[in-house]
């Protein structure tokens, strides 16, 4: 590390910033708390904003990696061979995709899924409150492997689905880095899969038939589906990987009857079903949020529930086409360029349902409106340069080049990140009791907007000319000025990172102005907007009963009264460390398997399985909530109600 | 209802004398069906899948013989229905287990399953020499990408037998400890799900591997 | 397809949930599932044992139809699945679990295979019939790339 400054003064920060916060926590009494009301517990509320914590530090990681790509490939021409070394360049956009990928994009998704859902379903928990705070550890364990292998050793430098330099070709722990976090990161991401299912399916209020749950909840079963259904392929396939280095095996090697292009396949049945499982989250979002600044139903709910189950299938059928070029002949190859084209067609249909749904409408523009104009004009575009990539001819010249990456780049920010933030500035007033400031919203707005077109559409344009992917040095100079604009892009989206978390900050300090004392701040129309902000802890008093799609709207049209007395004591799951024990255990088993550490991957393997016996032995999980602190707590809201109307 | 009192619509919605009024809520606490059997199905169903990646593997893999043995020259058929055999009896034998179970009977149910652990560690052991034989031969998992896919898929379905066994002897030791509560009941039940599973999985493995492997 | 029932009485007990347990098991059931098992194990053994079917193709389809046949007595004998339990969802789940399957191997088959016989010449049937046929096909440049070749990943 001592000759690589850029590592060096990481490591220092991390180490500077570590003693801040620990100083912090120490100073305000804060480790109490934290362990007892955060870290072991089982209300889906916080561990969902748990999952949101960790997607947005994450987050600033994955974008620094960004920015020295963009800038060690702004410079890097002819003579100047930049200020990154290619084995440092391979695994810095390696470690950007997996982070972006597993440690942003899905804790984020998961963390808006794990939040809303039982309380858009009228429950006061999901169906397995202590596998859901396992799952969360096992997240949280992937994340710290990965931010280890800063400093501990290396990162892998293949890529963020490891496509090359496999098994005994790439010796050395930085593909190992990779291989456990996301094995064990997998094991939390698949048990919530089928958390959530379950939840969806058996805890819904009375009256809460499937074609009339939110739309949100729709996209959310359907993801949780395709979870359930795809993430054992991936644990497989890198299951098989693994043997191969460890074991001296023969799946992907060159000889003994080894097949390296099987493991590309095997990876890619999961890697496409997974994008849908980012982006189908997104646009139960936006359909919360276009039905809600509209001020109207959401135009054709059955046939966005029936486009989302055709997109949910559709997605298993079309893996081949990341890998066009590897052979597999003419009509294998057109069998899967047709159903990705097919795909585009539910796809579509959902847009059109959303800009129905704004026609004739009385549209305001709020923030999480505005996200989703940005997102309906940024994803459709990225879309169709999707539908291009689909014909196979097109794509053996596009393959792996720039026009690639502008693509993904566009319907994952335009789909997935637009998408959430859209969701941060909607839900945050019912998360945290206020709303976030609008000025600094909109600066992170329009910074990401313009930021993310800026650095992108050169992109295209030099993929079409030719550029291939993951490249940290050209000959070329006179591609520098295309290289350029893109990196001033990045500085762009840097600012509306920077205006974002600026944002959260002034609303913080802001916050008895941004006050929102009904729970209710947009005239919402689904369940979640009839509890308080934040929510007691047992979400709802009562459990509601459903009579129409949109029932909050439903119950505000009907005159609805909340009760004031008759509160009975509510039977809640308890707190419990075991998943954050057996989390950190599978985190040594991982650090040891990296480092060959035989012994002690052994001892915590074993320590595992013991932890984990240990917790079944455990019978007393849950407690009640007495009537009369039910009562007090729907007393302050009954007061804050009266109040806000005064 | 008539011990809950209502506030007037204070939260500003539109009151329409029109409409009818509409019960909006549950005045008991709210009886959620338990999750824990679908949930367990569908956990059986993800493991379904990393078997099918595996079975995939191996369709590919299974000819790349490397110049090594093939199956045909490996397998023994009769240790292959021994084990067969064994796994069968033991799926009957749990099947026992749940019946006792539903009788609640804890002794005959602790039985019946100490019999189905017997079996299915018979099933191992075979397993295990019938490895260890391979491997003496020169015909390990590192021979050739064919023995690569049968070590690993028949090897994981025998991982799942261990791990089921050792669930197996937790429970009897939760059983025994607090009988047949509904607790106990719904993992036993559970774990009969799991254990009829690796039967199923068996019936693909004996087939496409074993017996499909032998043709020539 | 509410989970919820909606009768009132606050005097509920959380234990009279009979149907929690599950499926209700018979020995019927489990005596007869057991017999199929025996039979529908027995005679593909044979068949192979046995050398009775001389044809290779025809042989995979019988052994691959009585698997087919066993793993739906065990689903139904043994693992009582029908479309009421769990208010049909297992059944949906099972069936979206087996189209899944089915997708990963047949689609890896079909998709392996056809990369094999073109891209690794000598690995497939094919190739080797077709470089009879037309010598100059194994100078093509796929040929001779092999694998690591630029058209993989």
């Amino acid at each position: 590390m001592a000759h690589e400054p850029i590592l060096l003064w990481t490591f220092v920060a991390v180490v500077l910033g570590g003693i801040v916060m620990v100083a912090a926590l120490t100073k305000f009494r804060l480790w109490g708390p934290l362990w007892h009301d955060w870290i072991c517990s089982i209300d889906h509320k916080k561990i969902g904003i748990m999952y949101i914590i960790l997607g947005i530090v994450m987050l600033l990681r994955g974008f620094s990696d960004a920015i020295m790509m963009r800038l060690q490939q702004a410079i890097a021409f002819g003579d100047n061979v930049g200020y990154l070394p290619p084995h440092h360049y391979d695994q810095i956009f390696t470690a950007h995709g997996v982070i972006m990928i597993f440690f942003v994009a899905m804790p984020l998704v998961t963390g808006f899924m794990n939040y809303l859902l039982p309380l858009q379903i009228g429950a006061r928990d999901v169906a397995f409150p202590f596998l859901n705070n396992f799952s969360f550890w096992m997240t949280t364990s992937g994340a710290v492997l990965v931010m280890l292998s800063l400093f501990l050793g290396e990162f892998s430098t293949s890529g963020w689905l490891a496509l090359s330099n496999l098994g005994t070709q790439n010796p050395g722990v930085g593909l190992d880095y990779y291989i456990w976090s996301l094995q064990i990161a997998g094991v939390g991401t698949t048990l919530s899969g089928i958390n959530l299912i379950v939840t969806i399916i058996k805890m819904r209020a009375p009256g809460m038939t499937l074609m009339k749950m939110p739309v949100f909840t729709w996209t959310a079963l359907c993801t949780n589906a395709l979870i359930v259904a795809t993430f054992p392929v991936l644990t497989a396939a890198l299951a098989l990987m693994s043997l191969d280095r460890y074991a001296g095996t023969n799946f992907f090697t060159n000889d003994l009857g080894g097949n390296a292009m099987l493991y590309v396949n095997l990876i890619w049945i999961w890697g496409h079903p997974e994008v849908y499982i980012l982006v189908l989250p997104a646009f139960g979002i936006f359909s919360e949020v276009v039905a809600t600044f509209c001020r109207k139903r959401l135009f054709g709910y059955t046939s966005m529930v029936y486009a989302t189950v055709c997109i949910t299938i559709l997605s298993y059928l079309v893996w081949l086409h990341h890998f066009f070029t590897m052979g597999s002949g003419a009509s294998v190859n057109t069998f899967f360029g047709i159903t990705t084209m097919i795909i585009s067609i539910p796809t579509g249909a959902k847009i059109f349902n959303w800009l129905f749904t704004m026609y004739k409408g009385r549209i305001r523009f709020e923030l999480p409106m505005m996200w989703t104009v940005a997102f309906m004009v940024t994803f459709a575009i990225g879309g169709m340069t999707g539908v291009l990539l689909a014909v196979p001819p097109a794509d053996f010249v596009l393959h792996n080049s720039l026009f690639l990456i502008a693509h993904f780049h566009n319907v994952i920010i335009g789909g997935v990140v637009f998408g959430l933030f859209a969701g941060i500035n909607f839900w945050y007033p019912k998360a945290f009791g206020y709303k976030l400031d609008e000025f600094w919203g909109k600066c992170s707005f329009w910074c990401w907007l313009i930021g993310f077109w800026v650095a992108f559409t050169p992109l295209y344009i030099l993929g079409l000319m030719g550029i291939t992917r993951r490249v940290s040095h050209f000959e070329d100079p006179s591609l520098q000025i295309w290289f350029v604009v893109a990196a001033a892009g990045a500085g762009i989206v840097a600012l509306g990172i920077a205006s974002f978390l600026i944002q959260i900050v002034v609303s913080y300090l802001r916050r008895d102005q941004l006050r929102d004392a009904t729970g209710d701040p947009w005239d919402g129309r689904t369940l979640e907007w009839a509890t308080s902000s934040p929510p007691p802890q047992y979400n709802f008093a009562f459990t509601p009963v459903v009579h129409e799609i949109d029932a909050w709207w439903d119950m505000k049209k009907h005159g609805y009264q909340r009760p004031l007395t008759g509160f009975q004591p509510i039977h809640m799951p308890a707190n419990t460390a075991a998943g954050v024990v057996i989390s950190g255990l599978s985190l040594v088993l991982g650090f040891a398997l990296i480092w060959h550490m035989w012994p002690l991957a052994a001892a915590s393997f074993a320590a595992m399985i013991l932890a984990a016996i240990i917790h079944t032995f455990n019978y007393k999980r849950d407690y009640h909530i007495p009537a009369v602190q039910v009562t007090d707590t729907e007393n302050l809201r009954t007061q804050q109600l009266l109040a806000s109307h005064v | 209802m008539s011990d809950i009192r209502y506030q007037a619509a204070a939260t500003g919605g539109t009151m329409s004398a029109a409409l009818p009024a509409r019960e909006f809520h549950l005045a008991h606490e709210p009886h959620p069906e338990n999750g824990t059997a679908l949930g367990f199905w569908l956990y059986l169903m993800s493991d379904c899948l990393i078997f099918a990646a595996l079975f995939a593997t191996y369709g590919v893999l299974g000819r790349s013989y490397a110049a090594g043995p093939t199956g045909a020259q490996l397998f023994d058929l009769t240790l292959v229905a021994l084990n067969t055999a064994f796994l069968l009896m033991s799926s009957i034998t749990f099947g026992f287990a749940m019946l006792s179970k539903q009788r609640m009977k804890v002794r005959a149910t602790l039985g019946w399953l100490l019999v189905t652990g017997l079996f299915g560690l018979c099933f191992l052991a075979l397993e295990l020499y019938e490895f260890a034989h391979l491997i003496h031969q020169g015909a390990g998992p590192q021979r050739s990408a064919f023995l690569s896919a049968f070590f690993t898929l028949v090897g994981t379905h025998g991982l799942h037998v261990t791990f089921g066994l050792i669930w197996l002897v937790v429970l009897m030791l939760q059983i025994s400890k607090h009988g047949l509560i509904r607790e106990n009941k719904r993992r036993l039940m559970c774990l009969s799900m799991f254990w009829h599973f690796l039967d199923v999985v068996w019936i693909g493995v004996f087939t496409f591997v074993y017996l499909m492997g032998v043709l020539q | 397809m509410s989970a919820q029932d909606v009768h009132g009485g606050a005097a509920h007990g959380h234990d009279d949930h009979h149907h929690d347990d599950g499926p209700h098991s018979t020995v019927s059931a489990y005596i007869i599932g057991f017999f199929l098992s025996v039979v529908l194990t027995a005679i593909p053994f044979w068949l192979v044992m046995a050398k009775v079917i001389d044809d290779r193709g025809t042989a995979v389809l019988a052994l691959g139809s009585f698997a087919v046949v066993q793993i739906l007595v065990h689903m139904v004998c043994f693992l009582h699945m029908n479309g009421k339990a769990e208010g049909g969802w297992t059944l949906l789940s099972t069936i979206f679990s087996i189209v899944f399957v089915a997708v990963t191997i047949a689609g890896t088959l079909w998709v392996m295979l056809h990369m094999n016989t073109l891209m690794m010449p000598g690995h497939g049937e094919h190739a080797a019939a077709a470089a009879e046929r037309t010598p100059a096909a194994a100078e093509t440049p796929a040929a001779r790339q092999g694998y690591g070749g630029a058209a993989t990943n």
